[in-house]
């Protein structure tokens, strides 16, 4: 029986005396099975909320990038092999929340996603997850090697 | 998470509602339930997600898929009680120009 998904999570809360600033380090080690897509969303939106994450941004935007990017890991990285596995990390700070989603596959070039908006591409099934991606957090940032994904939402 | 399936008899309307969220876990079971009620003769669908939390882009490319094939077999799939977050998936996609999106399924139901 695989063991549960909370067993593989590590949080770790760190403070900056001079600067008075406070950070939260949120780590899962999430197996290549779309099944667990869910319960790793809902897991890290909690940690979230109780790290300080307005409840807008936990309850819907982290749920919908961080469901996104590990559904990319799982399907598109790690090619649904059971031997892989996605690792995620975030860092709730109290100007940014960065998601980090890594997997093990080769990796892709972003600049070659096509934009799922423009009319032929309309009625297409798939090719949203990126795009909805940018354009709900401030900035993405890749690897070189295009396996690990950077997503960072900034604090009003 | 799961779907509940009532009809409105009056207006032969299918009213799934989205309990949760339509993601890549368990968009087949929507597509399921839409393809088994379409080979029971049915045309007409809302899918209603008042009660739903997010939408993922899986959840969003079977509906449009589901839309395609509801359309293509002359009928019709609506959408109806999208809070303001899910609103604008559809209108960041632009899918708000696929779907006819009602406030609420009664409205939508109303409208065939």
């Amino acid at each position: 029986m695989t063991a549960p998904l909370r067993l593989f999570v590590r949080r770790r809360e760190t403070t900056v005396p001079d600067a008075e600033t406070r950070r939260v380090e949120i780590a899962v080690r999430v197996p290549t099975d779309l099944d667990v897509v869910e319960e790793t969303v809902d897991l890290v939106a909690r940690h979230c909320l109780a790290s300080g994450v307005p409840p807008r941004a936990a309850r819907f935007v982290v749920r919908v990038v961080l469901c996104e990017a590990l559904a990319n890991a799982i399907v598109y990285g790690n090619q649904l092999d059971p031997g892989k596995r996605v690792d995620v990390r975030v860092e709730v700070a109290d100007d940014q929340l960065q998601l980090r989603v890594e997997d093990e596959g080769e990796g892709f070039d972003p600049g070659r996603v096509p934009d799922p908006t423009e009319p032929h591409r309309i009625e297409c099934p798939e090719g949203r997850g990126l795009f909805l991606i940018r354009q709900l957090v401030d900035e993405v940032h890749f690897n070189d090697r295009g396996n690990s994904i950077c997503m960072i939402m900034r604090r009003a | 998470m799961s779907f509940t399936v009532r009809k409105d008899e009056a207006k032969g309307v299918v009213v799934i509602g989205v309990d949760g969220q339509l993601i890549v876990g368990n968009r087949h079971e929507l597509k399921k339930k839409v393809v088994d009620a379409m080979e029971a003769g049915e045309l007409r669908f809302v899918v209603d997600f008042a009660d739903t939390g997010y939408i993922d882009s899986s959840g969003l490319g079977v509906l449009v898929s589901l839309s395609k094939k509801i359309r293509e077999a002359g009928g019709d799939l609506r959408l109806a009680g999208l809070n303001e977050d899910l609103r604008t998936l559809f209108e960041l996609t632009k899918l708000d120009t696929l779907f006819t999106i009602m406030g609420s399924a009664e409205e939508a139901v109303a409208a065939f």
